[in-house]
């Protein structure tokens, strides 16, 4: 579905990404692991056409979409759930779900995809008119899974979901990210959080300053040596 | 049609009648005062939308105003008038013998200061916050200096004098229509935009810009036509104002305007229609009630002398303690709305229903 070949992007005299290739296939959680700064966000940023790549090649079902305009990748069925929630905190729920579905015109279906919403984050039902900037951090994840959500996105982009949420928001939020998955979703899932990412992904890549230095299998990963020693701290 | 369309009309209904009223009962002084109301509900609602809705520091309102107020002055004025005006440089001659009817003159003003805010919207809107700021005033100022020295165009620093009455049958009563009319036109417009989809993709960039343009929102089109838009109608109160004064001239339109605009938007709410209109009214008043600190003040037996220009000390100090005590202003974003007049009056009547049946 999503294929990234050799993508390099500078930050003025930094090189944020060293010709990195990443595979997305249809109906799959690929997860991106790596430490601050590796170059995650980054990716996510370039696919979304938010920050511009100097070279490579971004793939989406066959087209080139680097540095393309991001409303035009928004388009065409990509979206991001983007770092630290980002919801419009003087707006209510009600509104921030109404402008996930900016760029559709159908509003019949809007109303039937709020209502899945709604079904998915009955929180966010009880707090429909609620501003969302005084919602807690966990509720605000919601929302802002639930706005991409709106966009009826055929590819998410999910850069830490588990940021800064406490450990049983973090295991509901992964719930929800399977639940997503199950409804015909692919998942392209960036985490810090190296243990929750790699159980539910299909396939995972790790990203160190800006190379890819391991992939693999979401389960051998997770048993790799090097990943635990790196990431889970249970160096044997 | 639903409840809260007819109880729109009604009001607005209630409103001429209102207006009606005052037109006929009001001495020249009030009625000038409520006139200048009316412009400054205009002028606020256009900053708001820029400032308040968009998040767009501008400080360059009082430029698109004096290209509005220059615009309706030099179409409407009869070319007698205009060779009056013009004695050190004569007028262009394209310009010395056009006269338009008021209406057409008006929606010129919005038309020019617009195609103005097109100009400098689209290379200074990709500046934020501060510089934005910096940027929009230095345009100002610009279109200042040059109104001062365009002197066969403009009569530069001399000003224009004599600019007929607003309205078509150029009679004083007729002003009220033409101010208070394009008020509610424009607070019906605001509130129909911000309300819309447009409203909210512009709260969005407000809010914040990074995620809005990651659900696909066009950052820079939507800035642009906001800030077109408050343009239009900052012209159009720029022309208003022009014909209610009677006289303009460059020095009119300097930082102060802008700065009793932003007054204005702050003290009723940034992101506020409602707050804006309540805002422009109180304070409009305000400044001519405060009139009497500019005069000479008599405590005891000491005279102290006035000092013109003592009711914008008050009006600054009202800025800062709204700023640092009270940083929501009047009403905050929140918008007066039937539902909510609808359920304050459920809860009223609830209790009395209840007390009858007990």
């Amino acid at each position: 579905m999503l294929k990234i070949r050799d993508l390099n992007v500078h930050y003025g005299g930094i090189h944020a990404l060293r010709g990195i290739s990443i595979d997305v296939p249809e109906n799959k959680i690929v997860t991106l692991i790596g430490a601050n700064g590796a170059g995650k966000s980054t990716t996510l940023r370039s696919i979304m056409g938010l920050v511009k790549s100097s070279s490579g090649e971004v793939v989406y079902n066959g087209e080139n979409i680097l540095n393309k305009r991001t409303r035009d990748i928004v388009s065409k069925g990509i979206v991001m759930v983007p770092e630290g929630r980002r919801v419009f905190p003087n707006l209510n729920v009600e509104e921030n779900l109404i402008l996930g579905a900016y760029i559709r015109k159908d509003k019949e279906a809007i109303k039937k995809d709020m209502n899945f919403v709604y079904e998915l984050f009955p929180r966010l039902k009880e707090r429909k008119w609620q501003k969302a900037g005084t919602m807690s951090g966990g509720e605000q994840q919601m929302l802002a899974v639930g706005r991409a959500l709106m966009t009826k996105p055929k590819l998410l982009l999910m850069d830490e979901p588990s940021l800064g949420l406490a450990p049983l928001i973090v295991k509901d939020i992964f719930q929800i990210i399977k639940e997503i998955h199950k409804d015909g979703v692919t998942i392209l899932l960036v985490e810090q959080n190296a243990k929750a990412a790699l159980e539910i992904a299909d396939y995972g890549y790790v990203l160190e300053t800006g190379t890819i230095v391991l992939e693999g299998k979401g389960k051998d990963l997770l048993n790799n040596d090097d990943v635990q020693r790196a990431y889970l701290g249970e160096a044997k | 049609m639903s409840k809260k369309t007819k109880l729109t009309l009604i009001s607005i209904i209630a409103c001429i009648g209102i207006l009606f009223i005052l037109n006929s009962t009001l001495g020249s002084y009030q009625l000038r005062i409520l006139n200048l109301c009316g412009i400054y509900v205009i002028l606020a609602l256009s900053l708001n939308l820029i400032n308040g809705f968009v998040g767009l520091f501008s400080l360059g309102h009082a430029g698109f105003m004096a290209i509005g107020a220059y615009t309706s002055a030099l179409l409407t004025m009869p070319p007698e008038a205009k060779e009056m005006n013009f004695f050190l440089k004569p007028i262009v001659p394209w310009l010395a013998n056009v006269q338009l009817s008021f209406p057409i003159a008006l929606f010129m003003a919005g038309v020019l200061a617009a195609g103005a805010g097109v100009l400098i919207g689209a290379p200074v809107l990709r500046l934020k916050d501060d510089y934005l700021a910096i940027a929009t005033l230095g345009f100002s100022e610009i279109i200042r200096v040059i109104f001062t020295n365009t002197q066969s165009i403009t009569n530069g620093a001399l000003g224009i004098k004599g600019l007929p009455y607003i309205g078509i049958f150029n009679k004083a009563s007729e002003a009220i229509w033409w101010t208070w009319g394009v008020a509610i036109i424009t607070i019906i417009f605001m509130a129909l935009l911000i309300n819309g989809s447009y409203g909210r993709a512009f709260k969005a960039i407000r809010e914040d810009e990074i995620a809005a343009e990651a659900m696909g929102i066009n950052l820079f089109k939507h800035k642009l036509m906001a800030f077109v838009i408050g343009s239009f109608f900052a012209g159009i109160g720029g022309a208003l104002l022009g014909h209610l004064m009677g006289t303009i001239d460059p020095l009119m339109f300097r930082f102060l305007l802008t700065f009793n605009i932003v007054l204005i938007v702050v003290l009723g709410g940034i992101g506020s229609i409602t707050g804006s209109v309540i805002s422009a009214v109180i304070v409009t008043i305000a400044m001519e009630a405060l009139r009497v600190l500019d005069g000479d003040m008599q405590i005891g037996s000491y005279i102290i002398k006035g000092i013109p220009g003592t009711r914008m000390v008050v009006f600054s100090a009202l800025l800062m303690i709204v700023i640092i005590f009270y940083q929501r202003g009047i009403m905050g974003t929140n918008e007066f709305t039937w539902d909510w007049i609808l359920k304050r009056q459920k809860k009223i009547s609830e209790p009395l229903n209840k007390e009858k049946v007990s």
